[in-house]
């Protein structure tokens, strides 16, 4: 397997694993977490399946990502900024349709 | 398989392994230190794929600047600092 | 009052019916990257180009001139981010302790060397690996260093001298895109002598805003004392 398609198949697993996450997991700041790996995993499957050519590295995937890492990024402070918000009006940082679910937010280290 | 199939081989297998334990670990505080380290070894699988620029943009905003925002907001959720006052400032705003 | 029906965990069943989907779907997905040909990307045609285009690195050359478009959005979402994040009010408070001596230490090397990490990735984005937004994410990331050992409360900037350097980034790409339209060309099509000096200048008003809007993300609300 050369690396291109190999990183492209990661980027697919890591698509998979944040779908889950994002379904299953009831605390706001984890589905913010699982949509950021989303999100590295599309990366991945784009500059892997653009290095899969003969044409040796191709630059314009690579733009591409450049512009979702930034995109990604304020997106997410967005989204941080208001679980933020949320979990202080509301008391608990979930979904209404998620408040009596475990949070998972135990305090054991 | 030459070593630098093998080493990407194993790029991705960490990749994938320190995703599935930063989404699953019970802790939250732990979570986010290992999706940081999750965007660094990303920032190594970019480089691995002749993407350099990727790479550096990657570390600093998606490992670092993402974890400094995850871990703030996880700082001031209610609960966690002993007097972390709500947002009173929400009730009068002028519109 | 609780009009709606909260959720319970998700049972074996829901879960083992979605891991099957994921699984199907990422095996479709996998076996389609592997069985058509690959279609040959347009490294050629960037490599063709790339006399014209002001700079030697691809990536740069592909960001700021073949899809200038793209990172003029790109800058616009940034933007709105902001607008966004300042729309919800003031960050709510967080108790602030004494910072570590390690987090001193580290800032004083750190935060002096981060605007020569700046430069050096500005200018080097024109040649080398680098750019525009690279520069920016470090300076940026130095801001937040500071913010957060409060060696003084939190940095109180009041909004006024903020706001400029914000939107200086999107506006001097907007003004070099119709002021290039000057002898027939169309929108953001760079005269071919002066490319290089515009991907500049484009950049340097670019890397100030990245850095102010990311650290401005980081705060997390909208400064005090706006009217």
């Amino acid at each position: 397997m050369s690396s291109g398609i190999l990183f492209a198949c990661g980027g697919l697993g890591l698509l998979a694993i944040g779908i889950w996450a994002l379904v299953l997991r009831a605390h706001l700041i984890r589905k913010v977490l699982a949509v950021n790996v989303m999100g590295s995993g599309a990366f991945l499957l784009l500059v892997g399946a653009g290095s899969m050519g003969e044409a040796g590295v191709d630059p314009v995937p690579q733009a591409m990502v450049i512009t979702g890492i930034v995109v990604a990024i304020s997106a997410t402070a967005l989204a941080l900024a208001l679980v933020l918000r949320l979990a202080n009006a509301t008391g608990k940082p979930a979904l209404p349709e998620d408040r009596e679910r475990d949070l998972m937010d135990s305090e054991e280290r | 398989m030459n070593t630098g199939q093998a080493l990407d081989l194993l790029l991705v297998l960490v990749l994938l392994w320190v995703a599935w334990a930063a989404l699953s670990s019970r802790d939250l505080f732990r979570c986010i230190v290992l999706f940081i380290a999750f965007g660094l070894v990303l920032s190594m699988a970019w480089v691995r794929l002749g993407a350099p620029d990727v790479a550096l943009a990657e570390a600093a905003i998606g490992a670092g600047l993402a974890g400094a925002l995850l871990l703030a907001t996880w700082a001031r959720l209610p609960g966690k600092t002993e007097d972390s006052k709500l947002d009173a400032k929400g009730e009068d705003d002028e519109d | 009052m609780k009009t709606r029906h909260a959720a319970t965990e998700p049972g074996p069943v829901f879960r083992i019916g979605l891991a099957l989907l994921l699984f199907a779907i990422t095996a479709g997905l996998a076996l389609a990257l592997l069985a058509e040909p690959v279609a040959p990307g347009v490294a050629g045609q960037v490599e063709a180009a790339l006399g014209d285009s002001g700079s030697k690195n691809h990536v740069t050359a592909v960001l700021l001139n073949f899809r200038g478009y793209d990172t003029l959005l790109e800058l616009a979402v940034l933007t709105s981010a902001l607008v966004g994040v300042w729309a919800l009010g003031v960050a709510p408070d967080i108790k602030e302790t004494t910072p570590s001596p390690v987090l001193l230490g580290m800032n004083s090397v750190l935060i002096p060397l981060a605007p020569l990490f700046c430069a050096y990735l500005l200018w080097a984005g024109a040649s080398r690996p680098g750019g525009a937004f690279q520069a920016g994410a470090v300076l940026a990331a130095a801001a937040v260093l500071y913010n957060i050992s409060c060696r003084r409360p939190e940095l109180r900037l009041p909004s006024a001298p903020l706001r400029p350097g914000i939107v200086i980034g999107l506006g001097v790409f907007i003004a070099t895109g119709f002021g290039v339209m000057g002898g027939g060309r169309a929108f953001m099509e760079y005269p071919a002598g002066l490319a290089g000096g515009l991907i500049l200048l484009i950049e340097t008003a670019a890397t100030l805003s990245i850095a102010l809007i990311l650290a401005s993300l980081f705060v997390g609300g909208r400064p005090e004392g706006e009217p």
